[in-house]
């Protein structure tokens, strides 16, 4: 599997990562490194191999499905780069 | 006494009992260490005045008795975890300015155990990285020096290791996704434990990967791991992955007798190309092992040699949906945008400025194997062979094997920028020892057992059973005093 600057493009944007076009040959030559050396996992038998879960098996608890914190708008602003009226800002999102 | 800073957990507690000394003492000779040592870049954020308060605090508490060992032993927490009111960035600029609201569980249970910090410690990004080399802070540098160059002090535990070394703190916090704890400490001279996969808390830890992340110790010896780490572990109901299992007295379980158990020898593990001195610190190891009554087998882990790439689709895919957060709305740094952006180019540049190559590499890299169409291919392939990965060592275990003996890392410290033009595949090699036990979710630990040719220290890892804590830390015990290792490095900073 090769990945052209196209794919590299299509990558940087579902991860809302801006990449320069100028930038975009040279993230492609790395990903071909990675994905060439994960290319070994080919050689593995996986047949009828479950996909693993949980590392350590266990049952998650269970606990009611109840409000069990809350009340701290001011917490919860207090990092936030923009914020107004109790709320978070952000650019005009719908036109 | 004299150089309060170089005292080992065990001896600061146990002279803070007899009243030899204070907490307020021992944190100001380790305060006043850390001034004279920013050549190492280990602190990123120093917090005096907290650590005098608390000092104080615990002096008070040890002066009405019944204070936990901890109480007054002054510490260094890694930047990975939220600390309340004291920045904590992950060594990333996208968290530039972030104050937590709230404290991390591990970090909870240390200062209500009455431990003091001294301050955050350096790391690679996000903990993504062998050679702390990308910090937004800059590098963290290896106390030893045995030539002009400056030395990595191994990654993402950086700051940590190079923080213990160099008794600027008695003992740290690590956290290991891949070795990050156990590469650095080998890297050092010091000793570092990864628990069990669900052994620590990961609340408040800012997350990588989370199936493979834990936290734990990183101290002057394996007393002080089993001390420190005692601390750290139990269960949280904040955390749906800690486990809710009694944690033992592990210091008490250090007798140093290991006769009648079976230590493994994985044959997967001589790598081609490995060099003399790992292959004779090994040898060597396990002569120790041997002489001191354990039983030893040859074994085999044969999915070894698919660790690595296995690593390199898992966490990449866990981080660029854990990374996914930083989105510059709720928390840390937002880029400037320009007229007529709308919120996906806010997104964009945030990201983009905010996060240092290597996070955007592996974010990306994530990204894609997670995507439609590849997903079967990278992603669920990648957990299949983990699930073999793990088999491997079930088997073992199966066998009667109580722990496993290999190397800690494939080289000695190499020079802050020597693998700057590497492929990035170079660097993920650093972790070929480490990360079956991440994959695999067992407890490993890192101990000094010599130096190498050029006078650098160098680390052999013991692999346990899950929850067998107690035990691996006790064969670490055995191991630790059969080595006699006390080299320091020699101050130059």
């Amino acid at each position: 599997m090769s990945i052209d600057t196209e794919t590299a493009r299509r990558v940087a944007k579902l991860a809302r990562i801006k990449v320069e076009d100028d930038a975009l040959p040279a993230l492609a030559q790395e990903f071909n490194d990675i994905l060439g050396f994960i290319e070994q996992l080919n050689e593995v038998d996986v047949e009828g191999i479950e996909p693993m879960t949980s590392v350590t098996p266990m049952r998650l608890k269970r606990r009611k499905d109840g409000v069990t914190d809350g009340n701290q708008q001011d917490k919860i602003l207090a990092n936030a780069p923009d914020a107004r009226e109790g709320f978070f800002a952000v650019p005009k999102v719908v036109e | 006494m004299s150089d309060l800073n170089k005292l080992k957990l065990a001896e600061a507690r146990d002279a803070l009992r007899k009243g030899d000394v204070t907490s307020v003492e021992l944190t100001e000779a380790c305060l006043s260490a850390i001034e004279g040592a920013d050549a190492l870049g280990a602190y990123v954020h120093k917090t005096p005045e907290i650590a005098i308060d608390m000092a104080k605090a615990a002096d008070a508490r040890i002066k009405a008795g019944d204070a936990p060992d901890l109480c007054g032993l002054p510490l260094g927490i890694k930047d990975l975890f939220c600390t309340k009111g004291v920045a904590s960035q992950a060594a990333s600029r996208i968290l530039e300015g972030f104050k937590p609201e709230y404290e991390s569980t591990v970090t909870t249970q240390l200062f209500d155990a009455g431990a003091v910090m001294l301050g955050k410690l350096n790391m690679d990004e996000f903990a993504m990285g062998s050679s702390n080399e990308t910090s937004v802070y800059g590098n963290a540098v290896n106390p030893w020096k045995v030539d002009d160059r400056q030395l990595t002090p191994g990654g993402s535990s950086g700051g940590s290791a190079s923080a213990v070394a160099a008794d600027l703190c008695l003992a740290a916090t690590g956290t290991d996704t891949g070795g990050s704890i156990r590469q650095p400490a080998a890297f050092t001279g010091i000793t570092g434990i990864k628990p069990t996969y669900g052994r620590c808390s990961r609340w408040g830890i800012v997350a990588f990967a989370s199936s493979l992340d834990q936290a734990g110790p990183m101290t002057k010896d394996v007393r002080d791991a089993a001390i420190m780490l005692e601390a750290m572990c139990g269960h949280d109901p904040k955390d749906s992955t800690s486990a809710d299992l009694a944690v033992p007295n592990f210091e008490a379980m250090l007798t140093g007798d290991i006769k009648g158990k079976t230590i493994g020898i994985p044959k997967e593990y001589h790598m081609d190309g490995m060099p003399a001195e790992i292959e004779k610190l090994w040898a060597d190891g396990t002569e120790m092992l041997k002489a001191a009554g354990a039983k030893i087998v040859d074994i085999s882990l044969p999915h070894t040699k698919y660790a690595l790439p296995t690593y390199y689709v898992i966490a990449p895919a866990e981080a660029s949906s854990n990374l996914a957060r930083y989105d510059g709305v709720r928390y840390g740094r937002r880029a400037q945008i320009g007229k007529g952006d709308g919120i996906t180019e806010m997104y964009e540049k945030t990201r983009a400025e905010g996060f240092g190559h290597e996070v955007q590499r592996r974010v990306m890299v994530g990204t894609y194997v997670l995507s439609a169409g590849f997903y079967d291919a990278y992603y669920n392939r990648a957990r299949k062979v983990r699930t073999l990965i793990k088999k491997d060592f079930e088997d073992v275990f199966a066998q009667g094997v109580d722990a496993i003996l290999t190397p800690a890392t494939p080289s000695a410290a190499f020079g802050l920028g020597e693998m700057q033009n590497a492929d990035p595949v170079q660097m993920y090699l650093n972790d070929v020892f480490t990360v079956t036990v991440n994959l695999a979710g067992l407890p490993g630990i890192s101990v000094p057992t010599g130096l190498g040719s050029t006078g650098l220290p160098l680390g052999l890892q013991l692999i346990g059973r899950p929850w067998e804590e107690g035990d691996l830390l006790n064969t670490a015990y055995a191991l630790e005093q059969a080595a006699g290792f006390v080299a320091k490095p020699e101050k130059w900073w």
